[in-house]
């Protein structure tokens, strides 16, 4: 029984091409496209004051890996075409006054206008240009003591150059596992209702929870295998290590599996379709996996409501999971919490989803 | 002797009684056609008696087991051909009758000897690690059929077994049931064409979840007065009331 789903699995070549080749896409794509980070951002600067200080500035901004200054034009009216044709995200707006006003009223006004169409990008690209700001300034100050200051010190725990690698390899991670263990066995199981040989199955001595774990089966390994190839590309390509135990979190991962794999159960005694199968897992699982695994937005933002709702979904806990192994280094004495909750969730799904696939029998 | 006995057979789905007190016996080695129009209850009578659903009332036996309470002894002494076609496309005939085979428990060497043996009676020995889907309908029928009753059952269910086949592969299909038949197996067949109803020893047609009537199609045309099972069904399916 189980050779025969694993015959099938490979027999269908496209589909297998299509599991194993998303993950290698989908890490690389959000490996090298995606960044957070934002590089060679093209600026443009309105020199009012065309002086010796505007020319330090402009020049530091050149010799930042972050910018690219595309052009420097005499005013501001040109603004609003720049960033209709998209031509920058970003201009700064020098006055003609600022040597004076340094030099007199010890403060001066540099404007930054930035798109924020990408709100995302506005933020952080503004950040970045204060930040060449503040170094100018600090340096102008270093020839004067002031009275008193305080010192902010930062420290990034875990991810000090905040490499938005060490995010999403957890969330793909994650995604990926939610589309293999609960779309593709309920696809597989429903397919096998719609031609008919479930019934043949079900007329035949095997009971049938032995037909529905086989069918689980070569899902798991394949699921297991795509985990490896995950990490290998994360860990030899992206750079990101595996601080904790790999032993840990390919049992935590199993756990997760066999999650998922109850969920695409639960889906397959719903519907004898397999097109409703793929609709239930994409809207249904897909889509809350993406929004309330705190992968792409953040929970702690959410109104309340939403915040209760991501604590059913079962991604939430096994991002945790991951991250925490993977990048924090903890072990299970911290993520105890998370891996309860997802075995309750495994034990509570499978539960339901047997006593579903019975009453369906019937 | 009979294979299936069945009294007062009885299913309701809730308020609806899709089977309604049937009652009827087939002899070992018979062909029995077991016919009705859509939603009559010929589906869910056969479900039933293989087990794969649970009376509401009433009793039967099939093959000597209780169809309430022996259900998986039930099971591994019948065969059951579904009107879908049942075959996997994507293993090969080989392994389509090998994992057939596997879930009956037939030994390993038994059952490679069988599967020589039975693709040598289809005459696909040389197609036998092709893989299914390159059969033409009509073969993978054929080959459904004998992969059904490879385990040596006492009865085959088989539930419409030649729905979209040719006129010629039909006749094929029945010789090879009459075969069967007459080496001791029992058949029960569902079917909606009529010519076919004439090839059974007996016929039961289902109206309305009830049987309406039960006899070999001699009989049944010389009780209705139509000179075939066409004008016999034609005439019973009028008083069904139940529609759709």
């Amino acid at each position: 029984m189980v050779i025969k789903e694993f015959k099938h699995v490979l027999r269908d070549q496209r589909s297998l091409f299509f599991l194993l080749a998303q993950p290698v896409m989908m890490i690389l794509l959000f490996g090298f496209a995606l960044s957070n980070e934002v590089k060679e951002t093209k600026i443009i600067v309105v020199d009012h004051a065309r002086d010796e200080i505007s020319k330090t500035l402009i020049n530091r901004f050149e010799q930042n890996v972050y910018f690219r200054i595309i052009d420097i034009v005499p005013d501001e009216s040109m603004a609003d075409d720049i960033f209709k044709k998209g031509l920058a995200k970003l201009i700064i707006v020098i006055p003609a006054n600022i040597a004076d006003d340094i030099k007199h009223q010890y403060k001066s006004i540099v404007q930054l206008i930035a798109d924020a169409s990408d709100p995302n990008t506005a933020a952080i690209v503004s950040t970045y240009a204060g930040a060449v700001f503040r170094d100018y300034q600090n340096e102008l100050l270093g020839l004067v003591k002031m009275p008193y200051e305080i010192k902010v010190e930062q420290r990034m725990l875990y991810n000090p150059q905040l490499i938005s690698a060490y995010n999403f390899v957890p969330g793909v991670l994650t995604l990926i596992m939610m589309i293999l263990g609960a779309m593709m066995t309920s696809v597989a199981i429903v397919r096998e209702k719609e031609l008919g040989t479930m019934e043949v199955l079900l007329a035949s001595p095997i009971h049938p929870l032995q037909i529905v774990l086989s069918k689980a089966v070569p899902y798991l390994a394949l699921a297991f295998i795509t985990e490896i190839i995950i990490l290998i590309l994360s860990v030899f390509v992206l750079n990101v290590p595996i601080r904790g135990s790999l032993f840990l979190l390919l049992a935590e991962s199993i756990l997760f599996i066999s999650t998922t794999l109850a969920l695409g159960l639960l889906i397959s005694s719903s519907t004898n379709q397999q097109q409703v199968a793929m609709f239930i897992s994409l809207v249904g699982l897909m889509l809350p996996s993406l929004i309330f695994s705190g992968f792409m937005f953040p929970i702690e933002n959410m109104p309340l409501p939403l915040k209760t709702i991501s604590n059913i979904v079962p991604t939430k806990w096994y991002y945790n999971i991951v991250r925490a192994i993977m990048v924090k280094g903890l072990g299970i004495e911290s993520i105890w919490k998370e891996t309860l909750i997802l075995a309750t969730m495994t034990l509570v799904l499978t539960g339901i989803a047997i006593k579903k696939f019975k009453v369906h029998l019937e | 002797m009979n294979a299936i006995v069945v009294n007062n057979l009885t299913k309701t789905f809730g308020s609806f009684m899709a089977v309604d007190h049937i009652s009827f016996h087939v002899t070992k080695g018979e062909v029995f056609g077991f016919l009705g129009a859509n939603g009559a209850g010929k589906t869910t009578a056969m479900r039933m008696l293989c087990g794969l659903l649970k009376p509401s009332s009433g009793e039967g036996r099939v093959a000597g087991f209780n169809i309430d309470t022996e259900s998986e002894e039930i099971k591994k002494h019948i065969g059951y051909m579904s009107q879908k076609f049942s075959l996997y496309n994507n293993l090969t005939i080989r392994e389509n009758i090998r994992f057939y085979g596997g879930l009956y428990d037939i030994p390993k060497k038994e059952l490679k000897q069988k599967t020589d043996e039975l693709v040598e009676q289809l005459g696909l020995t040389s197609y036998t690690d092709k893989l299914v889907q390159s059969l033409p309908l009509g073969w993978k029928q054929k080959l459904a059929f004998s992969v059904a009753i490879q385990h040596s059952p006492e009865i085959v269910f088989l539930d419409e077994p030649t729905g979209g086949v040719d006129p010629i592969t039909r006749r094929q299909f029945w010789d090879m049931i009459y075969e069967t038949a007459h080496n001791g197996l029992t058949v029960f067949v569902t079917t909606h064409y009529m010519d076919e109803a004439e090839y059974c020893h007996r016929v039961s047609i289902m109206v309305d979840g009830k049987i309406a009537a039960l006899d070999t199609p001699n009989e049944l045309k010389k009780i209705f007065e139509t000179e075939n099972m066409d004008g016999v069904f034609r005439k019973l399916a009028r008083r069904a009331k139940r529609n759709e």
